[in-house]
């Protein structure tokens, strides 16, 4: 397993002590509610869609530090991104985080910032936590009302939610 | 008045920890390169080398299936099975061994008494009541049944140190109530449940109890009769035992009039397709091919923890949780979560502005095993306000210096996060 100044990065620290676009999204026209079963951590996502571009995206929720950051950078990075270019991001970024980064070709969306998030996948029980708002967001995109599971997105495989 | 005697019960001596760590091969291992600190008892203990052997001994030399060959094999594999069964019934000091029935662990003996003794005696208008401690496992089989029968769950409320308050049983009882299902020992918060208490009431009203005693039989001792109580589940594998294997206990006039649990093999004393006839206790419950050696390995944990003594692992445990509680109250920030006065073997805990996520990370980095989330008790959670807590769990092999490096490694955390 990796070294924990990996996991924590100094950004990482500030995103979830300082979380940015916190706060219900005044004018939002998509929200979705994620939900952490194994930790009972619950994140709403807001997005103001405007012509197919993500105009303004917002969380709200107490979670842990991996997905209070990955929330807080997730909305800084979408501001302004097509549908399409956020659904390719959360493509690469989840092949970042679950160590499947170098299967793929070039001609991928760069991560920038979200590149801090690479010492996760020397933590598999943590990529739930990190993926949380991106499920959500993507199913504020889709317009579904239910709630996103990470048990049902992300499968049993690393943690399980059973023995006491 | 007279000069008031040190009060002294006669027990044995304390544990000798750092001998029966010996037992623990596990105990032995680095953790990301440093000592295992195990503090998930609650979840599940490790196990001692005997307990390991006897299962490994079983499969080497003498197993078979029970109850069915004449061959050698079969009925050595019969002989240690039903001497498990027995080594259980001197465990918690039940009048039969028929009244001891193996199942899968607690959750399939709570399941076994909602889904035969439940679905026989709870109609529509019944009432089922557990407490508001409880694990999922004993709301979750009773929320099926009175889904099915349009039954009511009533639940027993916690004060906000988590302590139960019985007083409300009397209110919560009446004459449509056919069942109380209540924890011994809370797992998230580490109350000590009054079911003594709890039975008297029930019992006067006459109305049975089932106990949950997962997290009691590893750390205190244990005799249904003079609890009273008319059904007891435990797990083998939170008492050092194997996995996969656990014992409800009921009592026999009970399980006579229960309609069988499963079909199948072992249960049935004839078989024809008009009719079939059940067999006798305890076997018309259990239907299959048992966990054979999940048993065995439970009956070796009962012999090691009666050579121990009970009473020495309580008083060591307290101890414990003493220092522990002790220790982790003086840190600034950290709440402790179930501060009942009657209270054991668990330490929930939150750390304000850090996550039990992030504090289970860090400590596992420095080797120190602890439980983070909801603990299977959402309910509890929401009681206390919070989405999770951390707990630390103790087991007979932990000592002092495992608290003092918990606490170092909630100073780290407290160092990172703040």
């Amino acid at each position: 397993m990796g070294d924990l100044r990996d996991l924590y990065q100094e950004v990482i620290l500030d995103h979830s002590k300082r979380p940015r676009n916190f706060g219900e999204l005044a004018g939002a026209n998509r929200r979705a509610e994620g939900y952490n079963p194994l930790c009972g951590d619950r994140e709403t996502v807001y997005v103001r869609v405007e012509d197919d571009v993500l105009a303004d995206v917002g969380f709200r929720g107490a979670g842990c530090a991996i997905s209070t950051a990955s929330a807080s950078m997730m909305t800084e990075t979408l501001k302004g991104k097509t549908r399409a270019e956020a659904e390719a991001l959360f493509e690469r970024f989840h092949d970042l985080i679950t160590g499947r980064e170098g299967e793929k070709g070039a001609g991928r969306p760069e991560l920038g910032k979200l590149a801090v998030f690479s010492g996760v996948r020397e933590f598999p029980v943590r990529v739930k936590c990190a993926t949380l708002p991106w499920h959500t967001l993507k199913a504020a995109l889709a317009g579904e009302e239910t709630t996103v599971s990470t048990e049902l997105t992300e499968g049993p495989k690393a943690e399980s939610g059973g023995a006491s | 008045m007279s000069t008031p005697a040190p009060v002294r019960p006669a027990e044995r001596p304390p544990l000798d920890v750092a001998a029966l760590r010996r037992d623990f091969p596990i105990l032995s291992r680095r953790v990301h390169g440093k000592p295992l600190v195990y503090l998930d008892n609650a979840a599940t203990t490790q196990k001692p080398s005997v307990v390991i052997d006897s299962v490994a001994d079983m499969y080497r030399k003498s197993y078979g299936n029970i109850h069915r060959g004449v061959h050698l094999l079969s009925v050595e594999a019969t002989d240690a099975y039903e001497a498990a069964r027995e080594k259980a019934r001197a465990f918690v000091n039940a009048a039969e061994a028929r009244e001891i029935i193996f199942v899968r662990g607690t959750t399939e003996g709570i399941n076994l008494v909602a889904q035969t003794y439940g679905r026989q005696r709870v109609g529509e208008g019944d009432e089922v009541v557990i407490t508001a401690l409880e694990h999922h496992s004993n709301i979750v089989p009773w929320q099926l049944l009175c889904e099915e029968k349009k039954a009511r769950l009533k639940v027993i409320p916690i004060d906000r140190t988590g302590a139960v308050q019985v007083e409300e049983l009397e209110r919560l009882l009446t004459p449509r109530t056919r069942i109380v299902s209540v924890a011994h020992v809370s797992n998230a918060l580490g109350t000590l449940v009054p079911i003594r208490r709890i039975v008297e009431i029930a019992h006067s009203r006459g109305v049975p109890v089932l106990v949950d005693g997962a997290q009691a039989v590893p750390r205190l001792a244990v005799d249904v009769r003079s609890i009273g109580c008319d059904f007891y589940a435990f797990s083998s594998h939170k008492m050092y035992g194997s996995t996969g294997v656990g014992v409800l206990y009921a009592r026999a006039e009970l399980l006579e009039e229960m309609p069988p649990y499963q079909g199948g093999g072992d249960m049935i004393s004839s078989v024809t397709f008009e009719k079939s006839t059940w067999n006798v206790l305890p076997y018309k419950f259990e239907a299959g091919t048992p966990n054979i050696a999940g048993a065995i390995g439970l009956g070796t944990a009962v012999d090691y923890l009666s050579a121990i003594g009970i009473g020495r692992v309580t008083a060591h445990e307290e101890d414990l949780l003493a220092y522990a509680t002790r220790a982790l109250s003086a840190m600034p920030g950290l709440t402790i979560i179930g501060t009942a006065p009657e209270k054991i073997g668990v330490l929930s805990f939150v750390l304000e502005g850090v996550h039990p996520h992030d504090v289970g990370t860090v400590l596992d980095q420095e080797g120190i095993a602890i439980r983070t989330g909801h603990h299977c008790a959402q309910p509890v959670m929401e009681f206390f306000g919070v989405p999770a807590t951390a707990r630390a769990s103790l087991a007979l092999y932990n000592t002092r210096d495992e608290i003092d490096a918990l606490a170092e490694g909630i100073r780290k955390v407290l160092r990172m996060f703040r």
